[in-house]
């Protein structure tokens, strides 16, 4: 293995290490967004009567938010846990090593789309054993999984970013609600094509988030609908290379060392 | 490179920040390979400012310093690979074990796969850490924790170590268990040593040449025999039985030597005809009728020349003079 992927794979480590030794941040991003869909799906189920609605069962259309929300936690978790390392002068012992800056980087968030990947694995586990069935079938669910690390890695980049920028924990904690507004003004309990209200159809047809969750349901209650994918891994992969981007260059800025 | 490779060489090294005074106002100094520097000031003195500079964390706003014979403005990278470092605060993660950050250390530092548990193991017992190795480091005292980053300052054998106040809020168990371990590091293994501190006690005992600094600049530097001798003559620090007397005390004792700054304890001068020169401060005290509650001869101490540099004592300097980002 060559020295850079060594480091990268030691910080990846690291990073799951510290969130497997720390439940109050794995445990609560996979039991809140489960509860909040199985409440919405009890409340909402009456909603699968609209003409038009794309299924049956609620639960299987609102299994989507869950990965789009667990993906908005790994955003505070990779926030928080970089802004740590700033504030405890972590990130300069690691500054005085021989490491690259995009080395620490990339461990990070390698880090992040594991555990991105292992929320997706649970919420695919619950709808599985909740009797969901996934319409685009196994092969969907590869796709699912690998679209769930490019939301975590696009988020996790972002919270890096806050981190890097702001160097306080707080700061990223503060940003979070508002991330959780993007979600909660998109389509995450309705189609767009059934909004009455005329404005929050506009707000939600120019929210990302929108587009994050209707490539997952496509993929679970439609089948293969190649716009909703195209749109979907789209703006995943414009978040992540802004993102990674923006943390990019936060890092270099950080890191002043010669 | 010869005989620059454990050695710090630095010339004008100044630091400003934004908005603020010159943490580290052109010092110069030069740390011969194998030596233990004590670099002692108070709190907000230029100390860790100097620190990061010299481990390439900061960049300089002027001067240049080469440390193992690298410039650390252009030659970072090499700087880092010759250097270990225990900052100021032991910076560790409270969810990783000492073993797991040694190991991380060791990785980031190129250490091969094959040395890395050799090497962890080998560490961890020379820092005494060997039993508390697999517990997770929120549950370490402040002195385990101090060793641990010792430990992971040498991870990489480095030639030259900077230790920026490794000593402080430690127990005197702990302090003396690091002083030995610095000192053999320096002797037996020829460790160039950095040491920052704010404690006279510690430059005397372990540096062979002590640089004080005091708002940015060194204001005197040599090793702390030499210093103490410049300084030559012992004090007569009295303290007065009654408060009411301070003022003729401070006079009496004025007519001795050169007074010592000021202090709401005691009143202290410089003897000027040595202790020869106390029997007639006895007697003159006893003369005016002022009772004392104590009387000490004090030998010559850094303290003593960190005053007669500054004008003012060492401890306590912090509060009257800290800047915020030094």
């Amino acid at each position: 293995m060559s020295a850079i992927a060594s480091q990268i794979g030691a910080v990846a480590l690291r990073s799951i290490t510290r969130t497997a030794r720390q439940p109050a941040s794995w445990i609560p991003p996979i039991l809140f967004p489960v509860s909040l869909m199985f409440v919405n799906a009890a409340g909402l189920d009456a909603s699968t009567q609209l003409p038009g609605f794309p299924t049956d069962s609620f639960l299987a259309f609102a299994l989507a938010v869950p990965f789009i929300q667990g993906a908005l936690f790994s955003t505070m978790n990779a926030g928080t846990d970089l802004a740590g390392d700033i504030q405890t002068g972590f990130l300069n012992r690691l500054a005085l090593t021989s490491m690259r800056g995009s080395a620490l980087l990339a461990g990070q968030l390698g880090g992040i789309i594991l555990l991105g990947l292992v929320q997706a694995i649970v919420y695919l586990l619950v709808g599985l054993a909740v009797g969901v069935d996934f319409a685009s079938g196994p092969l969907g669910v590869i796709v699912l999984l690998a679209f769930a690390a490019l939301v975590s890695l696009g988020f996790g980049a972002l919270g890096s970013f806050l981190a890097l920028r702001t160097g306080s924990g707080e700061a990223v904690q503060g940003a979070f609600p508002l991330l959780f507004v993007f979600l909660f003004i998109s389509s995450f309990n309705a189609p767009r094509h059934l909004m009455e209200v005329d404005w929050f159809r506009a707000v939600a047809t120019a929210n990302p988030v929108s587009y994050l969750i209707e490539c997952v349901r496509s993929l679970i209650v439609i089948g293969w609908d190649g716009q909703a994918l195209a749109l979907g891994f789209g703006v995943a992969a414009a978040i992540s290379v802004a993102a990674i981007a923006l943390s990019a260059w936060a890092m270099q800025e950080r890191l002043t060392r010669t | 490179m010869g005989h620059t490779r454990n050695s710090i060489e630095v010339e004008g090294l100044v630091r400003e920040f934004k908005k603020g005074p010159r943490a580290v106002d052109g010092i110069d100094l030069h740390v011969d390979p194998g030596e233990i520097y004590g670099f002692l000031g108070p709190n907000g003195a230029g100390k860790s400012t100097t620190v990061l500079m010299l481990t390439t964390l900061l960049p300089p706003t002027a001067g240049t310093a080469r440390v193992g014979g690298y410039d650390v403005v252009k030659e970072g990278p090499k700087v880092r690979s010759v250097i270990g470092a225990a900052l100021q605060e032991a910076a560790l993660d409270p969810l990783l074990t000492g073993r797991d950050h040694v190991r991380l250390q060791a990785t980031l530092q190129g250490i091969p796969r094959t040395e890395r548990r050799q090497r962890a193991d080998e560490l961890l017992t020379r820092v005494g850490l060997s039993e508390a190795a697999d517990r997770k480091v929120k549950g370490y005292s402040g002195g385990m924790k101090r060793r641990l980053d010792l430990a992971l300052a040498l991870v990489h054998r480095p030639s030259i170590l900077f230790l920026d106040e490794p000593t402080t809020g430690l127990d005197p168990q702990s302090r003396t268990a690091l002083w030995d371990e610095v000192g053999r590091l320096a002797r037996e293994e020829g460790v160039t040593v950095f040491l920052t501190t704010q404690y006279l006690e510690e430059a005397d005992v372990l540096a062979s040449r002590v640089g004080i600094i005091d708002h940015g600049r060194i204001v005197a530097e040599g090793s702390p025999t030499v210093l103490k001798a410049e300084i030559g003559l012992p004090s007569v620090h009295a303290l007065p039985a009654e408060e009411a007397d301070r003022a003729r005390l401070v006079e009496v004792l004025a007519r001795f030597g050169e007074p010592l700054g000021d202090s709401s304890k005691d009143v202290a001068v410089r003897l000027r005809e040595g202790l020869a020169g106390l029997p007639a401060v006895v007697r003159a005290v006893d003369d005016e009728g002022v009772r004392l509650a104590s009387l000490e001869i004090q030998a010559p101490s850094l303290d003593d020349v960190f005053l007669a540099k500054t004008g003012r004592s060492l401890e306590g300097a912090g509060e009257n003079g800290a800047r915020p980002d030094a």
